[in-house]
């Protein structure tokens, strides 16, 4: 990754509103070329209003774009030639093939990919006489993502890649991003699941209620949220929490009816495993636990944890 | 700036330009939607064929109808129903699902305009209803020997501008209707009028005179006398002519500047 490099997308100041509803707060981050940049946050956050923009398909009120150099305004078709765009809940004609449908959009670009191939690549080629309607969730997905790169892009925007789709086919298409990448291709991907995240992106905004909270390293997120380490343990006889409690990494130790639970920073598991050692204690059941993606996404979002929860179940 | 190869073919992909690719894929689709194909291209000659079996008298010379025959009268007006219908039946279909599965929204990520998609459905409905229109003359010619049309730059003029007429309005609807529902709702009010100031249930001399005037100034009335000037003799009176070119005119425009993609 080259970040010293021009950026591939600058985003400055972006705001935006619909009547009285505030989409687009104030975002601005940038992207680098050939990185996976994650745009994490619950739902009605402004990410969508947010790669629109980039896209060039809503007209910010405030703040400026640029991507690849052009202003996605001024410059759409030049844009629309090297962006490929995966959008939320965009159809095909029941009726339309799948070779058809990518072999149409390959006639709108300039130097597009070879449609034979990018269905093979997509494990889409058992498929390709078949009709829009007779696919399934995963394989429209696919299609939709043979869309947004049969011309070829320099940039790929993928909006909720994998919502609706089962463990395996979810799998399957995160092998097939981190392969597009490897051809090159700079890829902003909308998401709101953690696991997603954590796995492809290089960099991660996390946006709530229209303002970035965040920009990191998935690990760099967890990081700055909690260096605490939680370690859970079942003890075989009668424990001394005096001596534990004197550990200088431990922080707290708590008894939750047999499970002894520790928490502390640093060197705590060693320190706690080779007390209960000398104690002569064998500790069953024994797990540690560190703060994940999730607990970070979370904490930062934490003013709308409840939205997101509500909206995500119904 | 340079540019890494990302999905690169082997070999450069030779690709049609997007308007023929559109119009491709649009009449392959016409074709796989049954209800499209049978209103498109076997309505009209089929509505002749029935009505014949139907009506008494429906093929003998009514005092009423100046000597002529019903099926006479009938075969052009039997097409401009069928404009019609393609009109307010298939393409408000067409142009509220697209809408409504995102299909103009995606195409406005690509280098193509949507409105592109639109024109391509056009032209194929276009051309099917010409076919149609053709189908019926030479049925009701073999079957009922109706004499074929005496003007036939007439008639498909008035064919064209009719359709382009219809289609205008019927985008106009589109554009200002709030959703797919009250698209079709407002195709269906407009249908039955139109069909009424057409002549389809009183053909030509049996039509009030009040009716026929106002029906000089709607889209489907024009077109419908036009076609039937045609059919004995007269070129359009340009009347009906401009009135064609009106309503498409300001139904476009406005259906232009109004038209949501979403």
């Amino acid at each position: 990754m080259a970040t010293q490099e021009q950026p591939v997308i600058d985003v400055r100041g972006l705001g935006k509103r619909y009547g009285d509803v505030v989409a687009v707060e104030d975002v601005s981050f940038r992207v680098a070329r050939g990185e996976i940049f994650g745009i994490l946050g619950p739902n009605g956050a402004g990410k969508t209003t947010t790669v629109e923009s980039i896209g060039g398909l809503r007209v910010p009120d405030r703040g400026t774009i640029s991507v690849l150099g052009l202003d996605p305004q001024r410059d759409g078709t030049e844009l629309h030639q090297r962006v490929g765009m995966q959008l939320q809940q965009s159809q095909l004609p029941e009726k339309i093939r799948v070779l058809e449908a990518v072999e149409l959009y390959a006639s709108f670009y300039r130097s597009p990919a070879n449609p034979d191939e990018l269905i093979d690549l997509l494990g889409l080629s058992a498929k390709r006489k078949s009709t829009y309607d007779k696919l399934s969730g995963g394989q429209k997905q696919r299609v939709s993502i043979a869309l947004a790169l049969i011309g070829n892009p320099e940039v790929a925007i993928l909006d909720e890649l994998t919502t609706g789709l089962d463990p395996q086919a979810r799998r399957d298409t995160w092998q097939l991003v981190e392969e597009v990448r490897d051809r090159g291709v700079t890829v902003v991907l909308v998401t709101h699941f953690m696991d997603e995240a954590e796995r492809l992106c290089d960099r991660v905004a996390v946006i709530d209620a229209g303002r970035v909270a965040a920009i990191d390293t998935p690990a760099g997120l967890v990081d700055a949220v909690s260096t605490e380490q939680r370690i859970r343990f079942r003890p075989s006889t009668n424990l001394d929490v005096a001596q534990l409690e004197a550990l200088a990494d431990v922080a707290s130790v708590t008894a939750e009816g047999r499970l002894v639970v520790v928490t502390g920073t640093g060197n705590v598991l060693p320190a706690v495993t080779s007390m209960l050692a000398r104690q002569h204690v064998i500790a069953h059941d024994l797990r540690v636990e560190q703060a994940s993606l999730d607990d970070a996404y979370l904490a930062l979002t934490g003013a709308s944890r409840d939205r997101t929860m509500t909206q995500e179940t119904s | 700036m340079t540019t890494t190869a990302p999905v690169r073919a082997a070999a450069p992909y030779r690709h049609r330009g997007a308007l023929r690719a559109m119009i491709t894929v649009e009449a392959k689709l016409f074709l796989r939607d049954p209800t499209a194909t049978f209103f498109g291209l076997l309505f009209p000659a089929l509505l002749l064929l029935v009505l014949s079996s139907a009506i008494p008298g429906f093929r003998d010379p009514n005092p009423v109808l100046g000597g002529l025959r019903g099926v006479d009268i009938y075969t052009p007006i039997a097409i401009a129903l069928a404009v019609a219908t393609v009109a307010l039946v298939t393409l408000t279909a067409v142009l509220s699902s697209y809408r409504e599965k995102g299909i103009l929204r995606r195409l406005a990520t690509t280098p193509v305009r949507p409105a592109r998609v639109i024109f391509a459905n056009l032209l194929v409905q276009g051309f099917a209803l010409l076919l149609a229109s053709v189908l019926t003359v030479v049925v009701a010619k073999a079957v009922f020997d109706v004499a074929l049309p005496d003007s036939w730059a007439g008639a498909i003029l008035a064919l064209v501008l009719g359709t382009a007429s219809m289609c205008s309005l019927v985008m106009l609807v589109a554009a200002v209707a709030p959703n797919a529902r009250a698209a079709s709702g407002i195709g269906t009010l407009v249908y039955f009028p139109m069909m009424f100031f057409a002549g389809v249930w009183t053909p030509g001399p049996m039509m009030p005179d009040i009716a026929q005037r106002i029906g000089d100034f709607l889209p489907l009335g024009a077109a419908s006398t036009a076609l039937q000037d045609a059919w004995v003799g007269d070129f359009p009176e340009p009347l009906h002519l401009g009135v064609m070119v009106a309503w498409t005119v300001v139904c476009g425009l406005g259906a232009s500047t109004l038209f949501r993609w979403e």
